[in-house]
């Protein structure tokens, strides 16, 4: 809500030609989320500085708003946009000093060309990535970069550093680059909700970055960031339930795109390595740096594109199928439909059934396989419903063969024996193959702490998968034999372990 | 119910009939059906269209269980099969009325309407197929065919025969007897126990036995065979039927037993040889007597309005009151899978666990060793005649009576057993699935939309407890109107007005914790948790979020916390004294931070961090420009003021937090006993008895809740209330709730939370005081609405666990609840 601009360059008070706004005047601006003010706590001739207030109305911002749209929230009232620096910020500096960041001054035409001395502060910046961001951002600009983590509460230090910092930038810029660096800058650090996404978005950072933007070693980051991550639907309905009453620390986000590519848009930010991904490749499985499977050749230095260890896991599921000459499936667990999109492509499966629990899964499934365009004689063979494999249901009856690919470490171990008894018992299919990470191979990821998805309830050994499926095969008259996805490591064996059931 | 078909050429008058004797929405017509399919009731074209159309409609009908008649011509005899395979497919029996008019007459009045243009060779077409079917229609499948010709038509009189199976006009009460099997001892012992006075030959033999309250007593069949009487057994029952003091329906073994009399070539085994053996020494005249009385059995008796169904081996909801082949066959011999276990014995389908009927459904046939429920149907052969023992309930108050066997009558083939694979932890997707409407038993119906139940689902499967200890969510609380007092938003005098207005005189006013809802389920042992909750791993409780989820991911932290709050009870004595070895409690758990420590951190303090680092540079910017003479002075002030509004957010929330390490610095607030053994207390129960109930806990673990009781009559007991209150926010409390003392039905709120003035910058902004104008205007209309059906369903669920109900209606109300809550509705109410 507040960002001040100083110059020593003498006279100071030419700021104010500069940004076209008196230095002893104070001048509002009405802005559609609340009220711009310019004002000069200083004016002198060694120093003159001009601050950026403004005042966000949170209530305002809310009212004005339908109470359909998917940030129908809390967050809404308690919200930091009436204190820190966001991409409202931005935008109000946008509007306020339009002519200044054109580099347009005719009273000063030769001050506004070239670099003068600045000073910009920003009490209370949103900064995600941390201080060590704004100096790769801010530095390679020519400016000395000053930015201090904000303790989240001095009354709990165990809680640490809050997402803010206070940034001051000092060097000699040219204040319309400065101008607009902060007019890029601020979204980009905030990375939060973008209120004013429009499609002229592309040409307002084309435009704002020219002469800076396309030599900066961040451009990549940069320009992600600015436009804002494409984001999938949200249910209505869902997202309401995550913010119930003293529910709200619930966090109800769903497992569904744990191997989707970041285009896909998880919010789970650790989950998704898309900071860290090389140029070219799909982060394999959603783990910061997975090794390639032929250990020994550093990450960064792979140059071919290795198979992402889920289409090695759908591979070896439809391989196994179509060995176990299974004509009917269904994908128990079948999120975004990529195996069902895959099974489709193989005539001799004449009936593919997605099953999943989230119905927002479903509609990305479904909007995946181009349902509404999909031919018919195709669509004939294909069923996408809702349904939860704790409650049993007469529509998952019938198949040859069903799948659990990466599901079963979704549910909570005391309710694996409702699942095993609706998939095995009611159920029944001839074939059931079940994949699921095999924890041993975690040591083989070199920045994972933890297990492999926030979502997952355990993660099994080798010896434990085995106890599990024993018990499985004993209880419903089932065989089961194993085989390993993504290169057997001789010592811990595979990312992925499958058992393939089969009846009798 | 049944299928009525009129059969006769176009003009013999079926319409006409029709009109005369059914109710307009009962006849189906080919000529309607054609009319919905084309627009023209007489476009032969569009004939086979209409007929499925009138297919479904009649199937639809038939599974909906009401009388239909088709009004088609039905003169050839694929029609009327296919017609007749329908009502097959529906357990339903199908009458014929023919009419048979001269061929002139029909022509005659065809003439007379313009739109029956086809010609008069189109009548004698009909006519010949009638006849060819007339002689040969008793054949079709009919249960019976009524041909009326001229004046009988005008003069036909339609009356309804009640079905044999369809006794819904006795109201009881009952006992249901389970199978005899030739123990005419212990059932003699057992009809005394439960009051009977049997009725003796001169040879002392019981014939016949009334009981002094006019009880009715149900056999569910297998009276004879393996035991040492089977003759006794039948001369007694066969006098209480006769008399009207017993029904009885027929078993698999009677079924045997008559056609072994009849002469037929059976296998002699399993206990018939020695019915034979018996009856052979009985003179004919009973051996005959005692033939036509088992034959004459039917296999199923609704009773009780339909409350009710008694058959021997049980029977599925689409089952009752239906007659077939198929029925009769799953009421004697049950759903058996076509398989053999060890023993050679068939291996039966556990229809009991699917079984989702609101009737009661009493059987026999399997013998078990203690009769148990089973989604309300239950089993009362004890396999007295194998050294069990005989078991009679007793209807309507599901009290269970046995009297041991005297001795092993009979050696069974394989030992008792429980009911194998008995599964009540599994619910079935149609218990939640798609737009629902939640019957509640102090009236009215829920309704859940679809949308709802699969967020819900989601939620459910992912996140839940086991749905056996998920007995009741928590229904939200709505606030009291907007106060119009300065600074404050909310305030307890409109709390009070708004009960005050609803006629109720007492309210409580309690603390609110600042924590997160918690409900405790809690088992005395083990035992109890497997035998209330058929919850079997050992675990004796838990304690879940609002939404269902576990308080702690941690198993043995989860034990842990259910051990300590078990013995918080038993040393309160409240297990004797409720008479219960379980409860459920409402609890608000302590502090907000551990379970909301996130949410705190990213969103409260995150809010607080950048508005004490932002607003203070505002503050000393704005100073240097006034100091500067500039005009500032009013949003200086008014930013001052914010800054002082930061510091005071940042304490509301720092209240609610401290630290805790595993179960160090948790605590529990119960407020309410929910339900106890055969009680659903939050219904029953004032508040009053349940503060100086749960006050008695004393232990490390449980945080008491303060409260006052207020007269709403009285000006000054609600001064006093108010005041409180104002102390207690003024000290950082949350706020508190104010209930009706008593529990009160209808449109009246079971709670009414007012918040403090300090609380409220956690939930509306640390600015909110600036804005009190616009947020007045906040609409309370939908919350209050949900505030009352959530609380319905969540009592409903109660009321089902203490009423013994099956797992599934118990989860249909939860779950109903949870579907409630993602309806869109301001959260910051």
């Amino acid at each position: 809500m507040l960002l001040t601009i100083s110059t020593t360059t003498r006279p100071a008070t030419d700021l104010g030609f500069l940004l076209h706004k008196h230095p002893d005047r104070v001048q509002r601006f009405d802005q559609s989320f609340g009220v711009a003010r310019v004002l000069y706590p200083e004016a002198g001739a060694e120093r003159c500085t001009a601050a950026l207030l403004l005042e966000v109305d949170p209530i305002r911002l809310v009212r004005s708003r339908g109470a359909s749209s998917p940030d129908f929230s809390l967050g809404q009232y308690v919200n930091d946009r009436p204190y820190a620096a966001s991409s409202m910020m931005a935008v109000a500096l946008a509007d306020v000093f339009r002519t200044a960041r054109a580099g347009v001054c005719q009273a000063r035409p030769e001050l506004a060309a070239g670099p003068i001395d600045l000073e910009i502060t920003v009490p209370a910046l949103p900064c995600r990535g941390g201080p060590e961001l704004a100096h790769l951002l801010f530095e390679p600009l020519g400016w000395q970069v000053e930015a201090r983590a904000l303790p989240l509460d001095e009354g709990f230090p165990e809680w640490g550093d809050s997402r803010y910092v206070r940034l001051v930038l000092r060097g000699p810029v040219r204040l319309a680059d400065a101008l607009n660096h902060l007019y890029v800058m601020l979204p980009v650090l905030d990375d939060a909700k973008h209120y004013w996404m429009a499609p002229d978005e592309v040409d307002k950072l084309i435009r704002a970055g020219e002469g800076w933007l396309a030599s900066h070693p961040e451009r990549g980051r940069i320009t992600r960031r600015y436009l804002g991550r494409r984001r999938g639907l949200t249910s209505t309905a869902f997202a309401r339930l995550a913010e119930l009453g003293d529910d709200v620390e619930e966090d109800l986000a769903p497992p569904t795109e744990e191997e989707s590519a970041p285009a896909e848009g998880t919010h789970t930010e650790e989950a998704v390595p898309e900071e860290t991904a090389p140029e070219g490749t799909v982060p394999a499985e959603s783990v910061p740096g997975e090794p390639a499977p032929d250990e020994g050749t550093p990450a960064e230095e792979t140059v071919t594109v290795r198979t992402p260890l889920a289409r090695l896991r759908r591979d070896a599921v439809v391989a196994t199928l179509a060995e176990e000459g299974a004509r009917t499936v269904i994908d128990l667990g079948c999120g975004s439909g990529q195996l069902v999109g895959e099974l489709l492509t193989h005539p001799e499966f004449a009936k593919v059934t997605g099953v999943d629990v989230s119905s927002r899964a479903l509609t990305m499934a479904a909007r995946r396989l181009k349902l509404d365009r999909m031919p018919e004689a195709r669509r004939a063979r294909l069923d996408l419903f809702q349904g939860a494999l704790t409650y049993t249901d007469d529509r998952f009856a019938g198949y040859d063969a069903a799948v659990l690919m990466e599901v079963v470490e979704h549910v909570d171990p005391p309710r694996l024996p409702a699942l095993e008894r609706v998939v095995f018992g009611t159920a029944g299919p001839r074939v059931v193959i079940v994949t699921t990470p095999n924890s041993e191979y975690n040591v083989r990821y070199e920045f994972l702490t933890g297990m492999r998805h926030p979502d997952h309830r355990f993660e099994w050994t080798r010896a434990e998968f085995t106890a599990w499926a024993e018990g499985v095969c004993r209880e419903y008259g089932y065989r089961v034999r194993y085989r390993p996805v993504g290169g057997d490591d001789p010592e811990v064996g595979p990312p992925t372990q499958m058992g393939v059931f089969s009846r009798g | 119910m049944s299928l009525v078909l009129l059969v006769g050429v176009s003009g013999s008058g079926k319409s006409t009939f029709a009109r005369e004797h059914f109710r307009p929405t009962q006849v189906i017509s080919s000529d309607f059906c054609r009319g919905l399919v084309a627009d023209d009731e007489n476009d032969q074209v569009a004939t086979p269209d209409a007929f499925d159309v009138l297919h479904y409609i009649v199937g639809t009908r038939l599974r909906r269980g009401l009388l239909t008649v088709v009004d088609a011509t039905n003169v050839q005899w694929e029609a009327r099969k296919k017609l007749i395979e329908l009502a097959k497919s529906h357990d339903v029996l199908v009458d014929a009325i023919v009419l048979d008019v001269p061929e002139e007459v029909a022509v005659a009045r065809n003439a007379l309407r313009p739109d029956r243009d086809f010609g008069a060779h189109v009548i004698t077409r009909q006519r010949k197929d009638l006849r060819r079917s007339l002689a040969k229609m008793s054949r079709d499948g009919f249960r019976r065919v009524h041909v009326l010709r001229g004046d009988d038509i005008a003069a036909a009189t339609v009356t309804y025969e009640r079905a044999w199976t369809d006794r819904r006009d006795l109201t009881g009460p009952f006992d249901l007897i389970g199978d005899v099997h030739g123990c005419r001892a212990e059932l003699e012992t057992l009809l005394g126990t439960l009051g009977w006075e049997l009725r003796r030959d001169d040879a002392g033999r019981p014939v016949g036995a009334g009981h002094p309250e006019g009880r009715t007593a149900v056999f569910v069949g297998d009276l004879v065979d393996r035991g040492p009487d089977s003759p006794g057994v039948l001369r007694l029952v066969m006098g209480m039927v006769a008399a009207g003091t017993a029904l009885c329906v027929s078993g698999n073994h009677e079924q045997k037993l008559v056609r072994a009399l009849n002469g037929r070539k059976v296998t002699v085994a399993h206990g018939l040889e020695r019915s034979l053996e018996q009856l052979e020494a009985e003179p004919e005249a009973f051996r005959e007597e005692a033939r036509a009385f088992m034959d004459g059995l039917i296999s199923h008796y609704q009773l009780d309005d339909g409350k009710l169904v008694v058959a021997h081996a049980g029977l599925k909801e689409a089952y009752h009151g239906r007659a077939s082949g198929r029925v009769r066959s799953f009421a004697l011999y049950g759903d058996t899978t076509g398989e053999t276990d060890e023993y050679g014995l068939p291996v039966r389908y556990p229809w009991a666990k699917d079984y989702r009927g609101r009737a009661m459904v009493v059987y026999g046939h399997t013998p078990i060793p203690e009769a148990e429920w089973v989604n309300n149907t239950i089993c009362v052969d004890t396999g007295c005649v194998f050294g069990g023992k005989l078991t009679a309930l007793r209807y309507p108050t599901r009290e269970l009576v046995s009297v041991p066997a005297e001795r092993v009558w009979y050696e069974p083939a394989r030992p008792l057993a429980p009911v194998s694979g008995r599964d009540p932890g599994l619910l079935d997707i149609g218990d939640v699935q798609g737009t629902r409407y939640v019957e509640i038993q102090t009236g009215g119906k829920i309704k859940i939309r679809e949308e709802n139940s699969a967020a819900a689902l989601e939620i459910m499967s992912r996140f839940a407890v086991d749905p056996r200890w998920l007995v009741y969510l928590p229904p939200t609380m709505a606030p009291p109107e907007t106060s119009s007092l300065e600074g404050y938003l909310e305030h307890p005098a409109e709390a009070f007005e708004e009960f005050h207005q609803a006629g109720v005189t007492e309210v409580v006013c309690e603390e609110k914790h600042m924590g997160s809802r918690a409900v405790a389920v809690l088992a005395r042992t083990p035992e109890a948790a497997a035998a209330r909750f058929g919850v079997t791993d050992g675990t004796r409780g838990v304690v879940h979020t609002r939404t269902g989820r576990p308080f702690f991911d941690d198993p043995a932290l989860m034990a842990e916390l259910v051990s300590r709050l078990g013995a918080a009870v038993s040393d309160a004595g409240l297990w004797e004294e409720l008479g219960t070895d379980w409860m459920v409690l409402d609890a608000e758990l302590l502090p907000w931070s551990a379970k909301a420590g996130g949410l705190i951190r990213e969103q409260y303090a995150a809010v607080g961090a950048a508005a004490r680092a932002a607003l203070p540079e505002a503050v000393a910017v704005l100073e240097a420009a006034a100091g500067r003479g500039m005009g500032v002075g009013e949003i200086l002030d008014r930013t001052r003021r914010r800054s002082g509004n930061a510091a005071r957010f940042s304490e509301a929330y720092a209240r609610y937090c401290w630290p805790v390490s595993g179960l160090d610095g948790i605590r529990l607030a119960p407020f309410q006993i929910l339900a106890v053994e055969g009680r659903a207390t939050a219904a029953e129960e004032p508040h009053a008895w349940h503060l100086a109930a749960l006050g008695r806990l004393d232990s490390g673990i449980i945080a008491p809740t303060r409260h006052v009781f207020v007269s709403l009559d009285s000006e000054a007991s609600q001064a006093a209330a108010t005041e409180w209150w104002t102390a207690l926010t003024e000290a950082g409390g949350e706020g508190m709730v104010v209930k009706p003392a008593h529990p009160s039905a209808g449109r009246v709120q079971p709670g009414v939370k007012v918040r403090g003035r300090e609380y409220l910058r956690i939930i509306y902004g640390p600015d909110y005081t600036e804005s009190l104008g616009v947020l007045r205007r906040r609409f309370l209309g939908r919350k209050r609405s949900l505030a009352l059906r959530e609380n319905a369903l969540g009592l409903e669920a109660l009321a089902r666990l203490a009423g013994g109900e099956p797992l599934w209606r118990v989860h249909e109300a939860v779950f109903a609840v949870l579907a409630l809550e993602s309806e869109p509705v301001d959260p910051r109410l």
